[in-house]
């Protein structure tokens, strides 16, 4: 075949990807954008005597709060993902084998929990006060848990897991064969660490920390717990308070839009970037083995955050569950575990395989109009879960009303009554809609590992296609595609205000128990289903973390 | 493999959906929409079945977008009854037109003219009062009266608060406003914010722990609350206060349902309805959580009975809802969080 012929191919091929990619990426995304259109569609008819309400009163507040709040939990969550992934991932301590695995647990842990046992512990009138009371007679120096720092605290060790996961995932693709290249350069750990490391590792760490702020943004259960006012409450308060879904959804909107511009700067800033790596998962090249005082400073840090952030608060929920809540504990739990796991499971099936298409396509086809479609349907996982599950109920009531007349015209009386929003159907759509960002974002970044040249090279050997995407591609995305299933699963196993509105009659999950013991305010009474989500939700931590070791 | 898992796990929530949308649920079931928790309405539910063997569904959630729900389902509506734990939300419901006016003998005899809708959409179940509670070791019942005397000098750093993100308290202010106008309300709420011993708290046990430890002397709170550390904690230094609203009550907010307009069984849905106003269910209703029977031919639960008696404001409670979005932008301007 002659060169010209192969262009003529390639060229023709690229041609008819240029209309057919977009279309199916378009069609993949729809079920994401439909909601997002529905809080946009809101802006077109403004309550304006709401907002100049909300200009003078609320939003200078909640602005500079939610500023504080996400920039201070992107930094501290950041910051402890990323260095105990590297402490667990590079080095060799005391304890690291447990860590590794121990140290992801919090993410099982849902962040209004671990915010309202904190306040009840560290509070004016929790145990440790009062001990302090009782021993010095005054606890007034003590810092106040219910403040903008007792908040970013808390969602940071709530949230960090998302950066371990990912940070961890990309130093062990990574390969610590590169750490020991630049060390024989002549580079010392350190150098090592801040020139070599965190830069190859730099869109896993990004896309963690993007996930973080998200969550943080759309949070409302754990900042209720404080009292703290973000732009989410404020929407919250608009809607129930002010009895306004628009302007509710209005604030969504600018919500999106303020989200959207963050990710766009962030795109641009690593754009021409390359993050390719060597085929390189060598079990062999040595971990940095630290020794005395470091050792001890590792192990003790790892275990500070393990039991702040899971093993003490998991405690306070066991007691509990045995002094509050035994006679909760019935059969009907099995039955509530079960629907759990169908609903999380199935999720990640769909959010997991959805997004790996996605990636795939994006890769093949890096169009503006792809990136922006496919940036714009992640966005959802920034607005808050009951202002999304409505945006996705109204869509799908339109339809079930249209069918169902439809079906009256055809039968008449006889016609059966459809019922599409009370289906799992629906609930697992807006769980795609919520949740795509967290199954794409470490697909994605996986997707980066894999070059051109390795294709090239596969080609040359003989091997592509379908076969190169199974022997080639997919061992290199394993750890990639576990991080984004462990993540959905678990946050689908948190998830309340979807699952809330859609499920069937009577379908109810653990998350839903929580929500029936916590809405009359009897949150020791929640820690039983609170105890069975995180035992559930450590199932796919302790799989993830296991394989991990093999695929290092 | 991973594919295969997708192809199965797909096929199992196709069937399961169209299994769900198929199956037609047994025409004569009530459907019930509720903002009251599951355990406080199903053993009412499991009751009347046992009772009357009508079958009852129910799903619930936020009061919020249930009734989002109910509005964008419209006319192909399942839902037969909408239950809030709320005055407020009754009120905005049949505002958007989502409850249907009965005439009930029952229930008009059953339950007190202010703790139902002047237009016969919903009928309050439960008393939910919310009043003063106080130190039994700094506070003496005498230095007590209002609500509104809780924003006088006297008690500067000495008073706790809810956050106004509760509707309890937004329900409050709004009663307030209908008795004193805005700009009155306005100063009161700001001497209550001077007041604050602490950040407003985001519940009320938290509120009541924080007196009984010392922040604090004095708060704002619903008795079944009350009942509820009482009765888990034993002896506490906490007394509940009879306040007095300008108009010389106690402010009370409901538990309370309304049939929504296009209910598919009605006449089923009232005859539930007016069970509920019946003795029997009133004082099950009520005791489930410590409240106030609305029937004021029931008497409450033991421990309810114990804090003594009490006259309730005689503002209908449907004012809440009405005033309830003026409530919420006062309590901005007056920088109550």
């Amino acid at each position: 075949m002659s060169s010209s012929a192969v262009e003529t191919q390639v060229y023709s091929r690229t041609q008819r990807r240029d209309l057919s990619v977009p279309l199916v990426v378009l069609l993949l995304s729809v079920p994401a954008l439909i909601p997002l259109f529905v809080v946009v569609g809101a802006v077109f008819t403004p309550e304006q005597a709401i907002w100049v309400h909300l200009a003078s009163y609320v939003l200078p507040h909640v602005i500079g709060n939610t500023a504080k709040l996400v920039l201070g939990v992107a930094l501290l969550a950041g910051l402890l993902g990323t260095s105990l992934a590297w402490l667990t991932s590079m080095c060799e301590f005391a304890g690291r084998r447990f860590f590794d695995w121990a140290l992801l647990l919090p993410l099982a842990m849902p962040a209004y929990v671990l915010a309202f046992i904190a306040v009840g512990f560290l509070d004016y009138a929790g145990p440790l006060q009062t001990w302090m009371r009782q021993i010095f007679g005054s606890s007034t120096w003590v810092p106040p848990i219910r403040s903008t720092g007792g908040v970013i605290l808390v969602l940071s060790l709530a949230l960090y897991p998302y950066v371990y996961l990912l940070a961890r995932g990309a130093f062990l693709t990574q390969g610590r064969r590169a750490q020991e290249a630049a060390r024989t350069l002549g580079l010392s750990a350190g150098a090592a660490l801040w020139r070599i490391v965190l830069p190859m590792a730099r869109p896993w760490i990004a896309a963690g920390i993007a996930l973080v702020c998200m969550e943080t943004l759309a949070d409302f259960g754990a900042v209720a717990v404080f009292n703290y006012d973000t732009f989410t409450t404020a929407i919250y308060r608009a809607w129930f308070g002010m009895f306004s879904v628009n302007a509710a959804l209005e604030l969504a909107a600018v919500l999106l839009l303020f989200v959207s511009g963050v990710f766009l700067l962030e795109r641009r800033s690593r754009a021409g970037v390359r993050f390719a790596s060597t085929r390189d998962t060598s079990m062999r090249a040595p971990r940095i083995m630290l020794k005395g005082t470091r050792n001890a400073l590792a192990s003790c840090a790892s275990l500070a955050v393990f039991s702040i952030a899971f093993l003490l608060p998991f405690v306070q929920l066991l007691v509990w569950s045995v002094t509050r809540a035994a006679s909760d504990l019935d059969s009907r739990y099995w039955g509530f575990v079960a629907n759990s796991v169908v609903l999380a499971s199935s999720a990640v099936a769909i959010i997991v395989g959805t997004a790996l298409i996605l990636a795939y396509l994006q890769r093949r086809h890096p169009a503006r109009f792809v990136n922006g479609l496919i940036r714009t349907a992640t966005v959802g996982y920034a607005i808050p879960g009951t202002v999304l599950a409505v945006g996705i109920l109204v869509p799908i009531v339109a339809l079930n009303n249209v069918l169902q007349d439809l079906l009256r015209m055809w039968m008449g009386p006889a016609a059966p009554s459809l019922l599409l929003q009370g289906t799992l159907l629906t609930v697992l759509l807006a769980y795609f809609a919520r949740f795509l960002a967290v199954g794409f974002h470490p697909v994605e970044s996986g997707l980066h590992r894999i070059t051109p040249s390795i294709d090239e090279a596969s080609i040359g050997l003989g091997v592509s296609g379908a076969r190169m995407l199974r022997r080639v591609h997919m061992p290199l995305l394993s750890t990639s595609l576990a991080t984004a299933a462990t993540l959905v699963f678990v946050d689908v196993m948190k998830e309340m205000p979807i699952t809330l509105i859609a499920r069937p009659f009577g379908w109810d999950t653990l998350a839903v128990r929580v929500f029936e013991m916590t809405a009359e305010g009897e949150w020791e009474r929640a820690a039983l289903p609170a105890v069975a989500i995180v035992l559930v939700g450590l199932i796919p931590a302790a799989l993830l973390t296991r394989r991990g070791e093999y695929v290092a | 493999m991973s594919q295969c898992l997708s192809a199965m796990y797909l096929a199992v929530v196709m069937l399961l959906s169209a299994g769900l949308v198929g199956c037609q649920r047994a025409p004569s079931e009530l459907v019930i929409y509720s903002s009251r928790n599951e355990q406080l309405i199903k053993p009412m539910f499991d009751r009347y079945t046992a009772e009357t063997g009508q079958a009852i569904r129910f799903v619930t959630d936020d009061a919020g977008p249930l009734i989002e729900r109910l509005a964008a389902e419209g006319q192909n509506s399942p839902a037969d009854l909408l239950i809030t734990v709320d005055a407020g939300d009754l009120w905005h419901a049949a505002e958007r037109g989502l409850l249907r006016s009965l005439e009930s003998p029952t229930l008009e005899a059953n339950i007190p003219e202010r703790l139902r809708d002047p237009a016969g959409r919903w009928f309050g179940l439960s008393v939910r009062a919310r009043t003063i509670v106080h130190s039994t070791q700094r506070v003496k019942p005498e230095e007590l009266s209002s609500y509104e005397a809780l924003s006088e000098e006297k008690w500067r750093g000495r008073l706790c608060l809810r956050t106004s993100k509760s509707v309890y308290n937004q329900s409050l202010v709004a009663m307030m406003i209908a008795a004193h106008g805005e700009q009155q309300t306005e100063q009161i709420v700001k001497g209550w914010v001077a007041n604050l011993a602490t950040e407003p708290f985001a519940n009320d046990t938290r509120l009541m722990e924080a007196i009984i430890a010392g922040q604090c002397d004095v708060g704002i709170v619903n008795t079944y609350y009350f009942g509820r550390l009482q009765r888990d904690e034993g002896d506490i230094p906490l007394k509940l206060f009879w306040a007095q609203l300008a108009d010389g009550g106690v402010h009370v907010n409901i538990s309370g349902a309304g049939i929504t307009t296009s209910a598919p069984r009605a006449a089923e849905a009232q005859k539930f309805l007016e069970w509920l106003s019946e003795p029997e269910a009133q004082a099950m209703f009520a005791g489930a959580n410590l409240e106030y029977p609305a029937s004021p031919a029931v008497k409450a639960d033991p421990r309810v009975v114990s804090w003594g008696t009490f006259r309730a404001s005689e503002l209908n409670v449907a004012k809440a809802g009405e005033l309830q979005a003026a409530a919420v932008r006062l309590m901005d301007r007056a920088g109550y969080r």
